[in-house]
């Protein structure tokens, strides 16, 4: 009885396995039809994206980009299509793409572009292992897969090396700051453990002091920046929300109500403006190198 | 009518009880452990001392902070109650706060760095905000009429709610997502100030409001019988309207720039005092005044601990337990 009942179990288990591998040949195939033809014609209404294209030699095949790319510098004769709140429906069409990149989020637009035939490719991202899976993705869409795999592979490689500069240093217990108002230690965000800059923190060789928040961004009060006490103050900005040169001083000097915090007392405090370390694309090595540099000044020379 | 006296006696000290042991409570908990001996600690240089700064830069001034708004809204809660005639008038319906809104929306958008008297740009820009928005509705409320129009000054207020909202929604669409994301939390009320400064910047204009507010019970008990009434029985209606609606509205707006736009605190506050106390200004003015700053102080408590490391919005907290109650009150007087 027992003997049988293996047997029939086993039965079970070929034939669902065979049900899967035809599964996913039919998933193989479908994709790799709906693929379709090398699109000529991409809007990219997510920065990083567009970077990648660039990065992998596509740039002449993209025709539209969103409100907040910035780079590489060709972006600037692009037309704009909106971003992620504001996609504008209407402008895309007028480009006639025959390939949209958008946030997964963007699905009534994914839906809008679908009723016009239009293929989309998808942008999830969560962490800094993202950057290279989504490169090598758009690389293969786009006809440029080993383009991809060859500038993925260049970002890794100087990673590792920053990796490995920093690797054995003591790793300073860092805050990283994405936001807060002007002049005031108010409405401070911070990032959590999790996520892109978080990422970028561990491999820059420090260590993120609200690494057991599992958010990607933490409002951190004055409480909360008191106790956990952090050895190096970040403030990390894009192009958007850049201070000017001429302020930085004294915004850095925002930070001295907090006096016995390590890092207010040593004034290890920094305001780093590059649009490097807010958008995870391919110059993710570069806002790498940026932080390394100001958590161990003694290693970058 | 004659142990007005006694009322007050019997109930205000209960009040101020409420509020000096939410005040006193209120610093020694918090999201993070606090050594309170090695706080208070004299020996120990204070720039070395976490659980003293701790104690003295994060929590108590925003333990006072939420003290001074929450008084400041509730006392100015009962006024406009009292000035419109209208029990489910707020501190906000007169556009007092969105005006500060728009202010501090656009501070926060564009990146101001004005800076002046202890105010970082984005209070004083939202103080500005509000002393337009009272400036406005006030031009209107008495464009046509010799006194003050109560109508018109509701009419007035709620149409330039509506009016600043959509600015502040258009000032929104130009902020990216980070800023269009503090801009949203800005208007879930913060307290959380980390220094004395903006309530040192405050304090002027709240005593002032709170002077004024001191002179006025009296005139609001007759105001609520209706002008006619009020103007036989010897009171100077138009002036009393308006000192009514300038020291309310100078209240809001130092409150909502220290704080943003906390709400359902103006309308809450006195309501439950009143349930307790009667209607009668004399008493339910200075016991909004305690009240509020009890209840808003342990609403902060709740915002602060509850979910901690990670903060709850105080402004959630507000309305989680305001909203339902603010209905039930609505439903109940039917």
């Amino acid at each position: 009885m027992a003997a049988r009942q293996t047997a029939v179990a086993r039965r079970v288990a070929q034939v669902s396995d065979l049900c899967h591998m035809v599964l996913l040949l039919a998933l193989f195939v479908s994709t790799g039809a709906s693929a379709g033809p090398v699109p000529s014609r991409i809007v990219s209404v997510v920065p990083a994206v567009t970077e990648m294209l660039f990065a992998i030699g596509a740039g002449p095949q993209v025709v539209g980009v969103g409100s907040f790319d910035t780079y590489p510098p060709e972006v600037k004769a692009r037309p704009r299509v909106g971003g992620l709140l504001d996609p504008d429906l209407e402008r895309i069409l007028s480009l006639h793409p025959d390939l949209v990149v958008v946030y997964d989020t963007q699905t009534d637009l994914r839906q809008q572009l679908a009723r016009a035939s239009i293929p989309t490719f998808d942008y999830v991202h969560r962490g800094m292992p993202d950057i290279f899976s989504t490169m090598r993705a758009i690389g293969a869409r786009v006809g440029r897969a080993d383009a991809a795999a060859r500038v993925a592979a260049g970002i890794e490689a100087r990673l590792d090396a920053i990796r490995r500069r920093v690797a054995g240093l003591p790793r300073p217990r860092t805050l990283v700051v994405f936001a807060r108002d002007r002049l005031a230690l108010r409405n401070i965000y911070a990032s959590g453990g999790v996520g892109f800059v978080n990422d970028m923190l561990e491999a820059a060789g420090g260590e993120n002091v609200f690494a057991d928040v599992h958010q990607q961004a933490v409002q951190a009060t004055s409480e909360l920046v008191l106790a956990r006490a952090p050895d190096v103050i970040l403030e990390l900005r894009g192009d958007f929300e850049s201070i000017p040169v001429e302020d930085r001083d004294r915004e850095r000097h925002v930070w001295d109500a907090l006096s016995s915090v390590p890092a207010v007392r040593d004034f290890r405090i920094f305001i780093l403006v590059n649009s490097s370390l807010v958008v995870p694309g391919p110059r993710v090595a570069d806002g790498v190198e940026l932080i390394a540099r100001a958590l161990h000044p003694g290693v970058f020379k | 009518m004659t142990s007005i006296r006694g009322r007050l006696w019997r109930t205000l000290p209960l009040f101020a009880a409420a509020a000096l042991v939410a005040c006193a409570v209120a610093p020694l908990v918090g999201s993070t452990h606090l050594d309170l001996l090695k706080a208070l600690d004299p020996s120990i240089p204070f720039a070395r001392n976490t659980d003293a700064q701790i104690l003295f830069v994060a929590r108590l001034p925003r333990t006072l902070a939420a003290a001074l708004v929450g008084s400041a809204l509730a006392t100015a809660g009962v006024v406009f109650q009292g000035l419109l005639r209208n029990p489910l008038a707020t501190p906000f319906t007169l556009g007092v706060s969105a005006g500060a809104s728009l202010g501090a929306m656009l501070a926060i958008t564009f990146g101001w760095t004005l800076a002046f008297a202890g105010l970082s740009p984005v209070p004083l820009a939202s103080f500005v905000g509000s002393l337009g928005a009272v400036g406005i509705v006030y031009a209107l409320a008495q464009a046509r009429h010799r006194g003050l129009s109560t109508s018109v000054l509701l009419l007035a207020g709620v149409t330039m709610n509506a009016f600043f909202s959509a600015l502040i929604l258009f000032v929104q669409y130009f902020a990216n997502f980070a800023e269009g994301y503090r801009t949203i939390r800005w208007l879930m009320g913060d307290l959380d100030v980390s220094s004395y400064e903006p309530l040192l910047a405050a304090l002027p204009l709240l005593l002032a409001a709170f002077v004024a507010f001191a002179w006025l019970p009296r005139q609001l008990n007759v105001l609520s019988l209706g002008s006619e009434s009020a103007e036989a029985r010897g009171i100077d209606v138009d002036r009393a309207q308006r000192l009514a609606f300038f020291s309310a509205s100078l209240a809001t707006g130092a409150a909502v720039s220290v704080a943003g736009p906390i709400g359902f605190i103006g309308i809450v506050v006195p309501h439950m005092v009143r349930l307790v106390v009667g209607a009668d200004h004399r008493v339910v003015l200075p016991a909004s005044a305690f009240f509020g700053a009890a209840f808003l102080v342990a609403c902060d408590v709740v915002a602060r601990t509850a979910l901690a490391p990670i903060e709850l919005p105080v402004g959630v907290v507000t309305a989680v337990t305001g909203g339902p109650f603010f209905l039930w009150l609505l439903v109940r007087r039917r």
